[in-house]
């Protein structure tokens, strides 16, 4: 009896444990990897943003002393506000197009295999071949873009050549690169939706807008969320695009965060300072996809 | 939703003309640049179409620089990367999908969040003292921060798919789990593979910013080279887009062909990569 009972609690035991020991050891390969090139350089990071550090010299103990000297760089505070000017449009207009892209790409046309791979073809592409493009496209003289506005009777735009106007310019490339992103996460959501609302609500005699309104948006909300976290993350930690167009520039015009931090590590070689950038940066990117994932938590669309 | 009559038709088909006419104008130029001589290229209003088109560019492209070289270097380093990722990411997406781990996907999820630049500066320090500088080692490894996530993460969404009791049915007539995912799961989840293989290559092919960094003047990979040496040493803007065209077309094919398997991909993951 005592002995069935040991071999009915030990076949438990291996079915509770089961699913989760057995698998691990596919896993630790890739753990391992991940340790090291991941997690390891994070400690790493941590530890050398509390030292001066310039490369070729050795690394000497500073306390807190680079964090505090960041807070009080303008270049880093000018660098974070451009970061959320930047970030602000390059995620309103993307969301926005991409969600009206995927109620398009939703319905049933001719073509719309052909029509849905060429949108995406912008995401697709290698970004510093397109940014070439765009830059050739910008010039305040010859440019493509400068002729199609005067043809239409529009003022010409000195693009990224201009101070002003280098952010707004930067962040059509972006819009231009990053709507198909938006638009499959939500076109996901659009596909996986039940059919029956929809009916009920045209026996009512709903109108197509009140059915997205009430209907389409309240359900696809959630999807929505994720491209908006995926979208603001993005936007926070662009680099290709900016560094090919404007590289910062005119002068430090469009110096966003990640730009900053790359001309503190691999033009002036200041390792540890750079460090510190590199984590105040990831504690931003972590409080806002935080923030927003709460969001999600606890608005449901109404 | 079914449109009402002529005028919504004609409407709809508009507004898809005017969402993807953006990206059919770019790369239509880009085409016309590459195809056009220096003199129609600076030319003020600009000529579209070239008449009568011209190879010179591509010419001026693969004589003044080494551009099989980086290319060689691109597809190494890509082959390499995506190889190693899907050997180690693969098991991986099996085990987590399988144990239900989702704190470990989180982890791999900190890869997708975290710009490519707060791993580059330890790692370059690394490889400087590991003396592994001027070789394609540290731009491969430093590669596999994309390619192994996006590979983990499209794997989990295609195991969590599959139908459990095929497996458990192989595990009750004696498998041992590593049979079970070899011979039961690893077939069935060939599709999967494919798109994780196609992703990776793609976004580790487009990576800029590791290249940029690490690579010295003879591991340089295609984006790279395309930007430092065509950039800076040749103005002209039909060699440039001739180049961007060439290192970009690759990208655009496999995306043409595949377009099913990497919209399936994307959707599932919200994969990007750097």
């Amino acid at each position: 009896m005592s002995a069935t009972l040991a071999v009915a609690a030990a076949q438990a035991k291996t079915k509770t444990s089961n699913y989760a020991r057995i698998y691990w050891p596919f896993v630790v390969p890739a753990g391992l990897l991940v340790f090291a090139i991941i997690i390891a350089p994070w400690v790493f990071t941590l530890i050398m943003s509390v030292h001066e550090w310039k490369v070729g010299e050795d690394p000497a103990f500073v306390g807190l002393e680079n964090y505090i000297r960041l807070f009080n760089d303008s270049r880093f505070q000018w660098a974070i506000l451009r970061t959320v000017y930047f970030t602000t449009l390059a995620v309103l207009f993307p969301m926005v197009l991409g969600i009206a892209a995927a109620v398009c790409f939703h319905k049933n046309f001719p073509f719309r295999g052909l029509a849905r791979t060429i949108f995406i073809l912008p995401m697709m592409a290698t970004p510093v071949a397109v940014a070439l493009v765009w830059t050739m496209m910008f010039h305040p003289q010859l440019g493509v873009l400068n002729y199609l506005l005067t043809s239409i009777g529009l003022p010409a735009s000195e693009w990224s050549y201009n101070a002003v106007s280098v952010i707004p310019t930067l962040v059509l490339v972006e819009t231009w690169q990053w709507t198909p992103l938006v638009m499959l996460i939500v076109l996901g959501g659009l596909a996986s939706l039940p059919q029956d609302p929809y009916e009920a609500a045209k026996l009512d005699g709903a109108s197509s807008w009140q059915m997205f309104r009430h209907i389409t948006l309240p359900l696809v909300w959630p999807h929505i969320i994720v491209a908006l976290v995926i979208r603001t993350i993005d936007a926070l930690k662009a680099f290709d695009t900016i560094f090919v167009i404007s590289n910062g520039g005119p002068g430090t015009a469009s110096e966003t965060l990640n730009i900053f931090l790359y001309q503190t590590a691999f033009a002036y070689y200041n390792m540890g300072y750079a460090s510190a950038i590199t984590v105040v940066f990831f504690i931003l990117i972590m409080l806002v996809s935080l923030v927003l994932f709460s969001a999600r938590q606890k608005t449901t669309f109404q | 939703m079914k449109m009402r009559g002529l005028p919504g038709k004609i409407g709809f088909a508009l507004s898809v003309f005017a969402l993807i006419s953006p990206a059919i104008l770019v790369f239509l130029w880009m085409l016309s640049l590459a195809f056009k001589n220096e003199v129609d290229n600076t030319a003020f209003p600009p000529v579209f179409i070239p008449n009568p088109p011209t190879l010179d560019n591509f010419r001026a492209v693969f004589e003044k620089n080494n551009f099989f070289h980086y290319a060689w270097n691109s597809i190494i380093v890509s082959f390499t990367a995506t190889g190693l990722a899907l050997l180690l990411g693969v098991p991986a997406g099996f085990g987590i999908a399988k144990s239900k781990a989702s704190k470990a996907a989180a982890l791999i999820m900190i890869a997708r969040v975290t710009p490519g630049l707060s791993y580059l500066i330890p790692l370059f320090l690394i490889f400087q003292w590991l003396g592994l500088t001027g070789t394609l080692t540290p731009i491969i490894i430093t590669h596999l921060v994309i390619t192994v996530p996006i590979v983990v993460w499209v794997m989990i969404g295609f195991f969590e798919g599959l139908p459990a009791e095929l497996e458990e049915a192989a595990l009750v007539d004696g498998a041992t789990i590593w049979q079970a995912f070899r011979f039961v799961a690893l077939p069935l989840a060939r599709p999967g593979v494919t798109v994780a293989m196609i992703l990776s290559f793609i976004f580790s092919w487009n990576n800029f910013i590791f290249g940029v960094v690490l690579a010295g003047r003879t591991t340089r990979t295609l984006p790279v080279a395309v930007y430092n040496v065509l950039t800076f040493e040749q103005i002209s803007w039909g060699p440039l887009a001739a180049a961007a065209l060439l290192v970009t077309a690759p990208v655009l094919l496999l995306t043409l062909l595949m377009q099913k398997e990497i919209v399936a991909g994307l959707t599932a993951g919200g994969v990007k990569g750097g």
